[in-house]
């Protein structure tokens, strides 16, 4: 051994766990990973982002056809158009998230089985990878909002607060679903049920208080429909009914706001319990 | 102030620890019948709970010093694939502790973890992250990786454009290039030409002059002798020699050879998925026999245990003569059971061949391999059975007598 080697301390190594491998390291992979997975995605194809917001902008076009033209409820609403749009964009990033999440784990095989480094990035770099694509789509929405003459108001900037509640709820179906997509390969066919029902579920083609009473307590199970309910009071119109109004008070709330905890404590639960076996499940 | 004399204490010696391993343990569960889809779990819940524990380090306990180049040796199945992930940080130990001493730099059966839709430069800076590096510094050693790996002009390919060479090679020189304190290399001394190699052969020298430790896991006697200081020989999830590599060795040899010689009744090493059973060589009238004359066929059977579920094999054979010179090679194809190739622990499975005896006069052995559909050995046999050739024509000196024919003519002489 040459002199100048500098003699390093022993440490423990844990093997590989949800989490390990220090706070820095983990951002910096994060921030990685979604970056090259939005490049390699958007950057690849001719038209890029055009075809992020294609998916989004042709399901508005034909939802807002079927709810003006054909069933006519959407024409009585003076908002319907911009809150179809907010509606489906937010959704479409918490759809687009959970979907590519499923199977990141899987599909980054090689690297799981090849290298060191906390695996709950995996499944959060898709989830940042659709966050990138959401605020570009926002650009869009906003634009929307203001030719349709929604004056802004102070209430937008309040607006990140379901964001964050959104992203959080994303990526903890996210972790959950790509570890456990790791041993139970229908996950994927069950989530692209559950996805599709969660769209019904939460208010976006229609108004809440277009809902019998007794199913908007039920629509208020899904932790998104308060969110979305808000977005809608905070973003374009200050006189729709806020999400406590409709639960009828704060603990109105309280089944959803348990729910949404409950999904966020099992997926770190079983995340962290499965992380370190992934390499020799797959 | 305790903590700087403790520390002090730590550093002092001239043999300053790497890695150190305690009672290492690791047992994998193989479930007998395995569940892959919740609809399974949800309509028969309790299938597919049983498990077979198959143990694949028992205690492993040993320590390498800076510096060190050392080995780590052992038969496919014996527990050094999964002592590297352990040592890796990709498989966590039941039981048992390892420390180490800086960073390590794994590289995984030929291969760093590569996202092949991604291009060489994209997947340099994530792995060089992933081993440990800040983003700046890797993108700081990016071009050296490329010029190392002499892949220049494809940096901005995809890597699933790359040929398996290029891949190995920019692999390969991203692993030197991330300045790790320990590097971790399975089985890449084959890497790349003749040059590559070379250049390869240096990074190791000088890695190995900068003070690196770096652990080579192979079954290559060659390559352990070549480079290594100390080597260990890892059998049956156990420690069985840790040394001098010559002595490791030699004593892998008498390993292979111990269980190859007495396969015909002996048990199998733990791990092996296939046992042989029995191996003989008959006559046109199925009497057993030890010797056959020249132009007599060569009846060989042979009777294999599955032992516990695997993917599908292939069997193959290779005839040796007693300079140990393989005459010919031959083998089955993939092993059918039913309509699937996957066999069932307790499946046996019997293998008739005929060959044509064109061999000289002399000894033979039949070396027998058996393997995974999937890649992989699961089962190696050295002389599986012998026998002796008489007769034919005793002044031949080749190893076979191949089918000829032969003439000579006298030309010419019109000059005369």
């Amino acid at each position: 051994m040459s002199e100048e080697t500098p003699v390093q301390p022993l440490r423990e190594v844990h093997g590989p766990s949800a989490l390990g491998g220090g706070s820095r390291r983990f951002f910096d992979l994060l921030w990685l990973m979604s970056v090259t997975e939005f490049k390699r995605v958007y950057f690849g194809t001719v038209l890029g982002y055009v075809w992020s917001l294609v998916r989004p902008l042709m399901l508005f076009g034909v939802l807002l056809f079927v709810f003006t033209k054909v069933f006519k409820i959407g024409g009585e609403l003076e908002y319907y158009p911009v809150l179809l749009l907010t509606g489906i964009v937010l959704y479409t990033f918490f759809q687009e998230a959970t979907m590519n999440s499923v199977s990141s784990v899987v599909v980054q095989e090689g690297v799981v089985r090849k290298t060191q480094f906390p695996r709950l990035v995996i499944p959060l770099a898709v989830v940042l990878t659709a966050a990138f694509n959401f605020s570009l789509n926002l650009v869009v929405v906003f634009a929307f909002i203001l030719a349709w003459g929604v004056d802004p108001t102070w209430t937008w900037l309040l607006l990140p607060i379901p964001a964050l509640l959104i992203f959080v709820f994303a990526g903890a179906v996210s972790m959950a679903l790509s570890v456990l997509y790791v041993r139970f390969r229908d996950v994927l066919i069950i989530w692209t049920v559950g996805a599709q029902v969660l769209f019904y579920a939460t208010p976006i083609l229609y108004p809440i208080e277009y809902v019998p009473e007794t199913y908007q307590h039920l629509i208020f199970l899904n932790p998104l429909a308060p969110i979305f309910e808000q977005v809608r009071v905070w973003a374009l119109e200050p006189d729709a009914p806020t999400a406590i109004e409709v639960a009828g008070g704060v603990a109105g709330l309280i089944p959803a706001a348990t729910i949404f905890v409950g999904v966020c404590v099992f997926a770190l639960w079983i995340f962290s319990r499965d992380a370190p076996r992934i390499a020799e499940e797959l | 102030m305790h903590r700087p004399a403790t520390l002090a204490f730590r550093g002092v010696p001239a043999t300053a620890t790497a890695i150190e391993a305690r009672g290492l343990e690791k047992t994998f569960r193989i479930p007998t019948q395995r569940v892959d889809s919740l609809k399974e779990r949800v309509v028969r819940p309790f299938a597919g709970r049983e498990y077979r524990e198959l143990r694949a380090l028992d205690g492993v306990s040993f320590e390498i010093q800076q510096g060190e180049f050392f080995g780590i040796v052992g038969r496919n199945g014996s527990g050094k694939s999964t002592l590297l992930k352990l040592l890796a940080s990709i498989y966590r130990a039941d039981a048992g502790t390892i420390r180490m001493a800086g960073r390590l730099a794994p590289f995984i059966e030929l291969g760093v973890g590569f996202n092949v839709e991604l291009t060489a430069r994209e997947n340099v800076v994530l792995n060089g992250v992933m081993m440990g590096l800040t983003p700046q510094e890797t993108r700081d050693r990016l071009d050296s990786v490329i010029e190392f790996a002499e892949l220049g002009e494809f940096v901005d390919l995809k890597l699933k454009n790359y040929s398996s060479g290029m891949l190995v090679r920019l692999a390969f020189s991203l692993m030197l290039e991330v300045d790790a304190d320990i590097l971790l290399i399975d089985e890449v001394l084959a890497v790349g030409d003749a040059a590559f190699q070379q250049k390869c052969a240096d990074a190791f020298h000088q890695m190995k002059a900068a003070g690196k430790t770096i652990i080579l896991v192979t079954h290559e006697m060659e390559a352990v002798e070549e480079y290594c200081d100390r080597a260990m020989l890892i059998d049956s999830g156990k420690i069985r020699h840790i040394g001098d590599p010559a002595e490791v060795g030699r004593r892998y040899v008498r390993l292979n050879f111990e269980r190859g010689s007495d396969s015909g009744a002996g048990p199998s090493s733990e791990g092996d998925e296939v046992r042989l059973l029995d191996a003989w060589v008959e006559d046109a009238a199925g009497e057993r026999r030890t010797n056959l004359e020249h132009g007599e066929a060569i009846n060989l059977n042979v009777e294999l245990e599955v032992v516990r579920d695997s993917d599908g094999v292939g069997v193959g054979f290779i005839l040796a003569n007693a300079d140990g010179v393989g005459v010919f090679q031959f083998g089955t194809e993939a092993i059918v059971d039913g309509e699937s190739v996957a066999l069932a622990a307790g499946r046996r499975i019997r293998i008739r061949a005929r060959i044509d005896n064109l061999l000289t006069a002399g000894r033979y052995f039949v070396h027998c391999g058996v393997n995974r559909v999937s890649g992989g050995v699961a089962l190696h046999v050295t002389n599986a059975v012998g026998f002796v050739v008489y007769g034919g024509d005793p002044h031949s000196r080749g190893a076979v007598t191949l089918p000829h024919e032969v003439e000579a003519v006298v030309e010419g002489g019109e000059g005369r």
